[in-house]
């Protein structure tokens, strides 16, 4: 019974990091109709972003958890500034083209950066070690993980249907000239957008790096999975990706217990 | 007077490429093998990619499977080299016809994303199914035989090996530009542009895309099983799907609206490749730049964007 009950809540930590990321990758296709091959990429840079602040600048696990986001949000308005711009009116096949050119950078940065080899990010104290729940012990940080994804959650749904900023992003997904015709600045909208998306994929690379070791091919395992989970969930939809990614971390969960029999 | 002049060029390139072992070292031997490969591989890419409208992510997955058939059917049955193509193509055929049967009725979007999916599933098939695939080391220490067709020839030797490779991705070539121009490679020009119309039309949108994405498998197919002598190994690095970027890249820098364009493409991309890993590891970083640039700027490609300029001095 606890062997069940460990795996539940092993597959509950995976699915909500799985649906961080794929939430994003969600909102961004949602108002710029672009699936971002990168999305993957940016995951890995926050996670390796957030080892070089821990573990090399010595900060506390919590600061990184906000300033490497904050950078990778940063640096997704320079790419949508400078890059992505240029193809918002064209064809999808080119936005596909030209985030998968970005993937291919950025993977190649981390490599030249970090190098090729597993790096590792310890959890921070008050979240080391285990617990006892119903007669099993978890690991603190997994609860951590799941508290995590559920604030995120609620702070999403609250965002799009209770504020000014998630009506207008709504809007501009579902009718971008009539937005505009409304004097919303769409233009604004859509670099917010996509640097919020970027923002989310950081913060799932932060809360997964004490979770699982780095590794250059981090972010292209966990873009896969993403896929998976808006192609189950339906692309652009909110509550899809919440259920795609419970079942994909179900399946995870399941798989690693019966691997173990 | 356009047509003779391309012609001529067409006729002087082929001719240079017949003569090169005489004149060329080893080393430049085997950069040109690559390169008619790998122009075979993103030619047949284009068909699916320029020609159909369809941006597949997973192709690299057909070039693989066409390696691996050929390196099995040579340690385990022995058979002769042009059987052993004719099996590489078969292999990768079948496995298109499986991948396409469940991507091809998607929009853009999710083709991407599930060609990707695939892409990445095959690879880690070959990577994780030791016994059949010999995992990350891949397969190595097969022996070439005979060609077939009673012809006696040494295919260890680099310089017999390119003009048997010159040969045959010349013979595919001219097929699949055939395909390309027949009635059926323009109902494929009229998908990309229109699906919507074509089916009005009266054709079934998703049989013409399928074959499209078989044929297109096959001859990724053949091109993976010249790779695997030629490498002398079958590895998981030809499933992987930076290898799925090649032939995008390819295409996309030679110019995918026309049917050189990726030939062409290939070239520009080995010769870059040979002198770029000389002074830094970072080829993927390179590429990725290029892509990008080529995606804003030149989206025509090379070819599109010399023959623009061409007809620009004509006038």
């Amino acid at each position: 019974m606890s062997g069940i009950g460990s795996a539940l809540l092993n597959s509950l930590d995976i699915g909500l990091l799985l649906f961080i990321i794929a939430v994003g990758l969600n909102i961004v296709f949602g108002v710029l109709n672009i699936i971002n091959f990168a999305h993957g990429a940016l995951y890995m840079l926050g996670a390796y972003l957030a080892f070089t602040l821990i573990n090399i600048v010595g900060m506390p696990f919590w600061a990184a958890l906000l300033l490497a986001p904050l950078g990778v949000a940063i640096l997704a308005v320079l790419i949508d500034r400078f890059l992505l711009r240029y193809i918002y009116s064209r064809d999808v096949a080119d936005s596909l083209l030209l985030t998968f050119a970005l993937l291919l950078i950025i993977n190649e940065s981390v490599r030249m950066i970090w190098g090729s080899g597993i790096q590792v990010v310890q959890p921070p104290p008050l979240l080391a070690g285990s617990m006892s729940i119903f007669g099993s012990f978890v690991p603190t940080y997994s609860l951590f993980v799941i508290a995590m994804g559920l604030l995120l959650l609620a702070g999403l749904w609250y965002l799009f249907n209770r504020t000014r900023i998630g009506r207008i992003m709504r809007a501009a997904a579902l009718d971008r000239d009539m937005a505009e015709a409304l004097c919303i600045n769409t233009r604004l909208v859509v670099t917010g957008v996509f640097a919020f998306g970027a923002w989310l994929a950081a913060v799932g690379g932060v809360v997964a790096a004490p979770m699982r070791a780095l590794d250059p091919g981090m972010g292209d395992k966990i873009i896969i999975e993403s896929f998976i989970v808006v192609v189950i969930g339906g692309l652009g939809s909110f509550p899809g990706a919440l259920l795609g990614a419970l079942i994909l971390g179900l399946i995870h969960a399941l798989v690693a217990v019966i691997s173990l029999r | 007077m356009k047509t003779r002049i391309l012609l001529a060029i067409l006729a002087v390139v082929i001719a240079g490429l017949i003569a090169v072992p005489w004149v060329a070292s080893y080393f430049y031997i085997f950069i040109f093998t690559e390169i008619l490969i790998l122009g075979l591989f993103a030619a047949s890419f284009n068909l699916v990619f320029g020609y159909t409208g369809m941006l597949s992510f997973g192709h690299a997955a057909f070039f693989g499977v066409g390696s691996y058939a050929m390196a099995l059917v040579l340690i385990h049955l022995e058979w002769p080299f042009l059987v052993s193509l004719l099996v590489s193509m078969g292999a990768a055929a079948l496995l298109a016809l499986i991948i396409g049967f469940f991507c091809v009725r998607l929009n853009e979007v999710y083709f991407a994303m599930l060609t990707l999916a695939f892409g990445m599933m095959v690879f880690a098939i070959a990577y994780q199914w030791r016994s059949v695939t010999n995992g990350s080391d891949g397969l190595a220490g097969f022996s070439l035989g005979s060609l077939g067709l009673g012809l006696d020839l040494t295919l260890a030797n680099p310089a017999v090996y390119y003009h048997v490779v010159l040969a045959i991705v010349g013979v595919a070539s001219v097929i699949l530009y055939v395909i390309c121009r027949s009635s059926f490679g323009m109902i494929l020009r009229a998908i990309r542009q229109n699906p919507e119309r074509v089916s009005f039309a009266g054709l079934n949108v998703r049989a013409y895309r399928l074959v499209a994405f078989v044929i297109a498998g096959a001859f990724a197919g053949l091109a993976g099983g010249l790779i695997a002598p030629f490498l002398r190994v079958a590895s998981p690095e030809l499933l992987h799907w930076s290898m799925s970027a090649e032939p995008i890249l390819m295409a996309i820098l030679g110019g995918t609206g026309y049917f050189l364009g990726p030939f062409i493409g290939a070239a520009v991309f080995v010769l870059l490749e040979t002198w770029i890993t000389s002074f830094t590891e970072s080829w993927m970083l390179v590429l990725g730049v290029i892509l990008a640039l080529m995606v804003i700027f030149f989206r025509k490609g090379l070819l599109g964007t010399v023959l623009d300029w061409w007809m620009e001095v004509r006038k």
